[in-house]
């Protein structure tokens, strides 16, 4: 009874515009759904019951107050690395979503049912949609088609090319099978579509890599001042090599005219709550997810411009307990409701990955079942 | 080959089935219809049809009669 209502509520929900409500009110429904998205994991995954039961945190008030948001802990998302959390039975798995997150750990599972893979895709339609409006553009990506290739597993990055693919038509693959950028097709797809804004896709590292690199180093300057860059993949190996955003950007500018960049920010274990950049380089949080930063000493919520790592929230998980979660992201709340861009809620920029992500306490909760004695 | 046999074969060929099991054919109810075929399955009748479906269209195409009505929208008589 209650999960379908549950569901009918999240529907309702989903129908409205990701980034016009107020925090203040935006707050209200989710002091209102988030109890109920606990209770319902609460009976339903026997893992999630048991790390609550662990942490004395097995009631919840009908009705948080939003105060309460700081005792409402998260679960750490690198138990999905170790576990598959289902709140669904067997047989109503319509897939494994599979993705390693960090660069060659273990990857997380995440079980979707068909109601949460729709919810979830649907926002992120909208939520891209808002940013890139409904028409479909000619789409560059920045990758080679065989990574399509091989239906069996779909690597992470074949997963995110081909659900960015909703927002894009008329692909080109913009490297060839060993991986080098085919100028030639570039510049033909480009013609083909002259006048039209053109959406161009990849990771973050590749376009650093593939497209900045080899332009630079031809002395090629591709025009694609009429496009959307959309990247996402993270940081991490672009920092070794000590580029910045700013110097990603510009790179960009000079070798492809490249004026609107935006990065996103988005994880497996909650798919439906993406996090893309302004054009004031804030990511921003839409209304079908929330997040938090936590004090790194003591875990209090943090002020604007405090550092944090990085809560998520989102009513939209109901075949997994992935509807609170603790990443292993650093991050800066920027602001609320007054981004010069317009749009509500949240906003926040990415500071860097913890250290040594491991949440003490959790595996003890599964030391009691399987390897007593490690603490 | 009619618009319908052109149809057809697309969603024969891509799910490997036979024209009997397509009328009821649901996405995410049948198991190779998932997210990635979907977006696969849209962008052959995009090629097919030289046709460029709008996002809320391929949110729409539940099932494969659902796709027809869709098809039918962008010109594709059927």
């Amino acid at each position: 009874m209650e999960e379908s209502r549950l569901a009918e509520c999240i529907e309702a929900f989903l129908e409205q515009d990701p980034f016009v409500m107020e925090q203040h009110q935006k707050d209200k429904i989710y002091s209102e759904l988030m109890p109920r998205l606990h209770r319902h994991h609460l009976s339903k995954c026997g893992e999630y019951r048991n790390i609550c039961q662990h942490f004395g945190h097995l009631s919840v008030e009908t009705e948080m107050d939003v105060q309460d948001f700081e005792q409402f802990m998260p679960l750490p998302v690198s138990l999905f690395k170790k576990y598959l959390l289902s709140s669904v039975e067997e047989d109503a798995v319509y897939k494994i979503l599979a993705s390693s997150g960090t660069t060659g750990s273990i990857p997380s599972r995440v079980p979707l049912d068909r109601q949460t893979a729709e919810f979830q895709q649907t926002a992120l339609a909208k939520i891209m949609t808002s940013f890139l409006g409904s028409k479909r553009m000619p789409m560059l990506i920045i990758d080679h088609e065989q990574i399509l290739k091989g239906k069996a597993q779909y690597s992470a990055r074949a997963a995110g090319i081909l659900g960015f693919s909703i927002y894009g038509s008329r692909k080109c693959f913009a490297l060839d099978d060993n991986m080098k950028l085919d100028v030639e097709k570039v510049q033909a797809f480009l013609e083909r579509h002259q006048g039209k804004q053109i959406l161009v896709f990849g990771f973050t590292y590749l376009i650093w890599q593939k497209l900045y690199k080899q332009l630079k180093e031809a002395g090629i300057r591709l025009d694609l001042s009429n496009a959307i860059l959309i990247h996402g993949g993270g940081w991490k190996k672009l920092k070794n090599e000590a580029v910045s955003e700013e110097m990603f950007r510009a790179g960009l500018y000079e070798t492809c005219c490249l004026k609107k960049i935006s990065n996103y920010y988005g994880m497996a274990e909650q798919t439906g709550g993406i996090y893309i950049e302004c054009e004031h380089h804030h990511f921003h949080a839409s209304l079908f997810s929330e997040i938090m930063m936590r004090n790194l000493q003591d875990f209090s919520i943090c002020q604007i411009g405090e550092e944090g790592v990085i809560q998520v929230m989102t009513p939209l998980a109901l075949s997994f307990p992935g509807h609170n979660l603790l990443t292993e992201d650093k991050g800066v709340l920027l602001g609320v409701d007054d981004c010069p861009c317009g749009r509500k809620g949240k906003y926040f920029k990415l500071t860097g990955r913890m250290q040594r992500a491991e949440i003490r306490g959790c595996s003890d909760v599964y030391a009691d079942e399987t390897d007593i004695g490690k603490s | 080959m009619t618009n319908l046999e052109k149809y057809n074969q697309v969603f024969m060929e891509h799910f490997e089935i036979s024209a009997e099991e397509l009328p009821g054919l649901k996405y995410r109810s049948y198991a190779k219809w998932d997210s990635m075929a979907h977006m696969e399955l849209c962008s052959i009748l995009e090629e097919t049809f030289d046709i460029a479906m709008e996002t809320i269209d391929i949110l729409a195409f539940s099932t494969y009669e659902k796709g027809m009505e869709i098809m039918r929208k962008y010109g594709v008589s059927m």
